[in-house]
């Protein structure tokens, strides 16, 4: 057989990787045939609406709910109860728990039916606030989850000669997914189909199998999910609600549509925990950073009763860099709030909001240029994977393209008027390598290609990363390359999460295409009296030595009357991927002392990810990053209130995301020298997301002479931050 | 624990006094939120005809894109639930259900509007487009394809919504700018970030591409 070099084509000779193509099933999603979970409505499904507690901290002390059942059109309702063996221990830990599924004919019947149950409520203790570290710990909901020195910081501080002391903040934030949690799910006979909003095609049938409330063979479970309307990280498991479906279509004998509601969603499917930390950090006169110390906590929500609190990871701090002389310390909260979840970069955006601002404040301190002072320190990079170069190539690139030079001035030195203008940056770091995944790939005698996967394409553009990579490999238009993903009955491939789809889909796609241009290179040698060796496959033609052979068609006859099949595997170390990215973001601010408004004037964004398969969906996920990140630094929030526990702004209306014209100027730069496609490819969803609130809380910083400690930098934070400035 | 001064009443303290709400964080994102182009349900829109219906299921009758539906409904129901439960047409997406994401967004007589705005026995005689009607087979509304063009979706999930946006915008402002854009498209949320994108193609559709 051909042996073929399966590492990626030298770049000059690339007919689609890293050009800008459109996704695949792009018209299906705009013109709203594409069917999520959420939508499919196949002959008599039922509907499920929830019975949710408001309480933050309760048990339930009498529930009738056989008033549910009288409702018109309700079939059944689910206790919540039977998910413990001792129903009798059942405990509401935060707002939003789940009690009840009401299941009806339509979905105005379903919440009558929810209203008719009547619940009485021991209402118990409750704490919710996690910037309260002190409150927090005299109610004894405090642990400490590490505490962790070297060198000797004392000595340090000592001999610096600048030091610089701050607090610093980000609040909880939610995923907000667009298409709440949920599923629709159908019984046929002992076969279980779920259309489940998922970022786990493959890994999800055994929850639903194993669920002792279900108990079948996991071989009877068939999960979709052709498209998802967001998960961010939040919808990698079959989570309650999902079982919940599934046993009330099986009592009941009709498919079952239950979604969270919009309120439901944001309480309890995941949010992205909140940090705070006492921050003291210190450079000598060169500027050269010489001591870290930090105290942190936060929260990742309930846990357990009885159990320390979670917060977010001790041993990253400080983020991207690490320094000779470092301590730092860290404690969890047990809050009655939502659990976490992993949310895009976890918990990435909070370590660099809280580092990336501390060292910034630090150079202001020390008379510095923000970004001189990041240049001088880059060198003291926490990771050995990381490549100081790199950064130093993206500071140039994005200092240009924001004209950094020209708009950076010393704190507080911007404008005259009441409107201030300064510039911030931040930096970054991802890992992004790929997941464990298989397929299968099929050249049909016709030419045309399929690929099989049991991946999911959570918006990264995975069909259309998969059909560039085939279609390059065989030298064949995308068009002629189908790509079946979305159901666990493909072969296994891994869960869309930490940006490992994208590369841990190539791999094994390349590779299984290779080792079938591989046999279809003998066949044509042997037809064509050529050497196999020789051969290669581009333009729809086969090559061999800059002559063509054959047309890829001719060629792909040569199979015989049925496909080739070959598996493809991953991850393996041939090149195909690898990881660690960086990533330097840049931004200018105009901020408005007399409203306390933050507008975004010009945002940059550079960013290295190895070989980009597809320019314009590699593009948008660096775009779509600013946009999340604009989003968290300026209005987005969790909002608790202390007195009831509750969650106060669990709505669209409430719960503040940007629109259209709030988002300013976005420039993405992809850094992409030769260098960088010999890298292979790396996950690139989730590190733009993380310098965002660092950069524009410097920026302010920078426009307004203030640290606006805790983010969101919402107007009421600014005008406080102004307030206490002027005394 | 030094903490800046902090507002008791919730546990993000500064952020959400509310005698200071409106000063402060309700204006954080106001700006292009109430400059939507999409047109709510108003009290006087009702006002002219008296319409009361009985608490239990009757029947009415719908003109989705071009096709008339026979329906029986109680009248609480809206347009939103009958197009998606009734008539399996779930382009228009069930989101935030109180008038804020524009998810829900169809054109009724030619007019970008919130499906869960309206109550189906109110749109009656009226004529209903959807999403859907924008894609027949190969035949694909412009929008449409410069959406796809730009790039202007990731999850997908608000892209029907703000397709619907588009086009009735660009109906009635076809050759708007870039500040007519970023004002008139703000009627619409989407959570990936496709607001570059869909910019990119608003304008170039404004300009005749």
């Amino acid at each position: 057989m051909a042996e073929l070099n399966v590492g990626w084509k030298p770049r000059k000779e690339n007919e689609y990787l890293g050009k800008e193509i459109p996704r695949v099933e792009g018209n299906e999603k705009a013109s709203g045939h594409a069917k999520f979970a959420n939508d499919i409505n196949t002959k008599g499904t039922l509907y499920a609406k929830l019975l949710t507690c408001k309480h933050a901290h309760a048990r339930i002390k009498s529930i009738d709910l056989d008033a549910a059942k009288k409702v018109k059109g309700v079939k059944g309702v689910f206790d919540f109860r039977k998910f413990l063996d001792d129903p009798k221990a059942f405990e509401i830990h935060y707002d939003g728990t789940i009690i009840a599924a009401v299941v009806a004919e339509r979905p105005e019947q379903a919440e009558d039916g929810v209203k008719a149950i009547k619940v009485e409520y021991e209402v118990l203790d409750h704490f919710v606030d996690e910037q309260d570290l002190k409150g927090a710990t005299e109610k004894k909901r405090t642990g400490e989850v590490g505490n962790a020195k070297k060198g000797d910081v004392e000595a340090a501080l000592k001999d610096a000669k600048h030091v610089h002391k701050g607090y610093y903040g980000i609040h909880t934030i939610t995923h907000m997914c667009l298409e709440p949690h949920g599923s629709h799910c159908e019984w046929k006979g002992e076969d279980l189909k779920v259309h489940l909003s998922t970022q786990n095609v493959s890994g999800t049938a055994g929850q639903f199998a194993g669920s002792p409330l279900i108990g079948i063979d996991q071989a009877n479970v068939e999960i979709v999910c052709n498209y998802i309307g967001g998960g961010f990280g939040s919808k990698f498991a079959a989570d309650q609600w999902g079982i919940c479906a599934a046993v009330m279509a099986k009592e009941l004998g009709a498919p079952v549509r239950l979604m969270l509601d919009r309120a439901t969603e944001l309480k309890i499917a995941g949010n992205r925990p909140s940090g705070f930390g006492n921050i003291t950090v210190a450079c000598d006169a060169e500027g050269r950073i010489t001591a870290w110390d930090s105290e942190h906590w936060g929260s990742g929500g309930f846990t357990d009763v009885d159990k320390p609190g979670k917060t977010i990871d001790i041993n990253q701090f400080p983020y991207v860099f690490d320094f000779e002389n470092r301590n730092r310390k860290a404690t969890g909260i047990n809050t009655n709030c939502g659990p976490e979840r992993a949310w895009r970069a976890p918990p990435h955006p909070q370590l660099c909001a809280l580092t990336c601002t501390a060292l910034d404040d630090l150079a202001a301190k020390a008379g510095m240029d923000s970004l001189e002072f990041y240049r001088k320190n880059i060198d003291q990079l926490a990771t050995k994977a990381a490549n100081p170069d790199i950064y130093r190539a993206e500071f140039d690139i994005a200092a240009k393209l924001l004209d950094w030079k020209g708009k950076w001035h010393p704190r507080g030195e911007g404008g005259k008027g009441a409107v201030k203008k300064g510039v911030g940056l931040a930096i970054h770091r991802w890992g992004g390598a790929a997941h464990a995944a298989t397929c299968l790939v099929k050249v049909h005698p016709d030419g045309t290609v399929e690929s099989f996967a049991g991946s999911q394409d959570i918006g990264t553009g995975t069909r259309t990363c998969i059909g560039l990579v085939l279609a390059e490999t065989f030298g064949i238009p995308p068009s002629m390359v189908k790509v079946n993903i979305g159901t666990n009955k493909y072969p296994q491939s891994g869960p869309s999460g930490g940006s490992t789809t994208i590369g841990g889909v190539s791999g094994p796609n390349r590779r299984a295409g290779i080792e079938a241009l591989g046999k279809i290179f003998d066949l044509v040698a042997e037809k064509y009296s050529v050497k196999a060796d020789t051969l290669s496959a581009g333009k729809g033609k086969i090559w061999s030595g800059g002559k063509e052979v054959c047309s890829w068609k001719d060629a792909a006859k040569l199979i015989g009357p049925t496909a080739l099949e070959v598996q493809g595997k991953g991850p393996v170390k041939d090149g195909l991927t690898s990881l660690e990215v960086g990533g330097v973001q840049m931004v200018e601010v105009a901020v408005d002392t007399e409203t306390g408004k933050v507008r975004i004037e010009k945002f940059v964004a550079v960013q290295d990810c190895g070989l980009i398969v597809d320019l314009l969906t590699a593009k948008s996920q660096v775009y779509g990053s600013l946009i999340m990140g604009i989003a968290y630094s300026l209005s987005e929030e969790r909002i608790m209130d202390n007195k009831t526990g509750r969650f106060i702004n669990a709505d669209l209306e409430n719960y503040k995301l940007p629109r259209i014209g709030d988002i300013g100027e976005l420039i993405v730069e992809m850094y992409q020298p030769d260098s960088e496609y010999e890298r292979g490819v790396i996950g690139l969803g989730e590190p733009p997301v993380i310098a965002p609130g660092a950069a524009i809380s410097n920026a302010v910083a920078n426009a307004i002479g203030v640290r606006v400690p805790v983010l969101p930098l919402t107007p009421q934070r600014v005008l406080d931050s102004l307030a206490k400035a002027k005394g | 624990m030094s903490t800046p001064d902090r507002d008791q009443n919730t546990a993000n303290g500064t952020g959400f006094s509310r005698r200071d709400f409106i000063r402060g964080s309700g204006a954080a994102m106001a700006a292009t939120a109430i400059a939507t182009s999409t047109v709510e349900a108003r009290a006087d829109d009702k006002a002219a005809k008296p319409n009361v219906k009985p608490a239990e299921a009757t029947e009415v009758t719908l003109t989705v894109n071009g096709k008339e539906h026979k329906l029986k409904l109680e009248p609480r129901v809206t347009l939103l639930d009958t197009l998606r439960t009734d008539l399996s047409l779930t382009g228009c997406k069930d989101v935030c259900d109180t008038a804020n994401c524009g998810a829900c967004t169809v054109h009724i007589d030619g007019k970008a509007v919130y499906a869960c705005t309206r109550l189906a026995h109110d749109c009656e005689g009226k004529k209903i487009t959807t999403v859907e009607s924008l894609k027949d087979g190969d035949k694909v509304d412009p929008v449409v394809s410069c959406f796809v063009k730009h790039d202007a979706s990731q999850c997908g999930f608000c892209t029907p919504g703000f397709v619907m946006a588009v086009r009735a915008f660009l109906n009635s402002k076809p050759k708007a700018s870039l500040d007519e854009v970023r004002k008139g498209l703000g009627g619409n949320i989407c959570r990936c970030g496709t607001y570059h994108g869909i910019t990119e193609c608003a304008l170039e559709m404004a300009k005749g591409g």
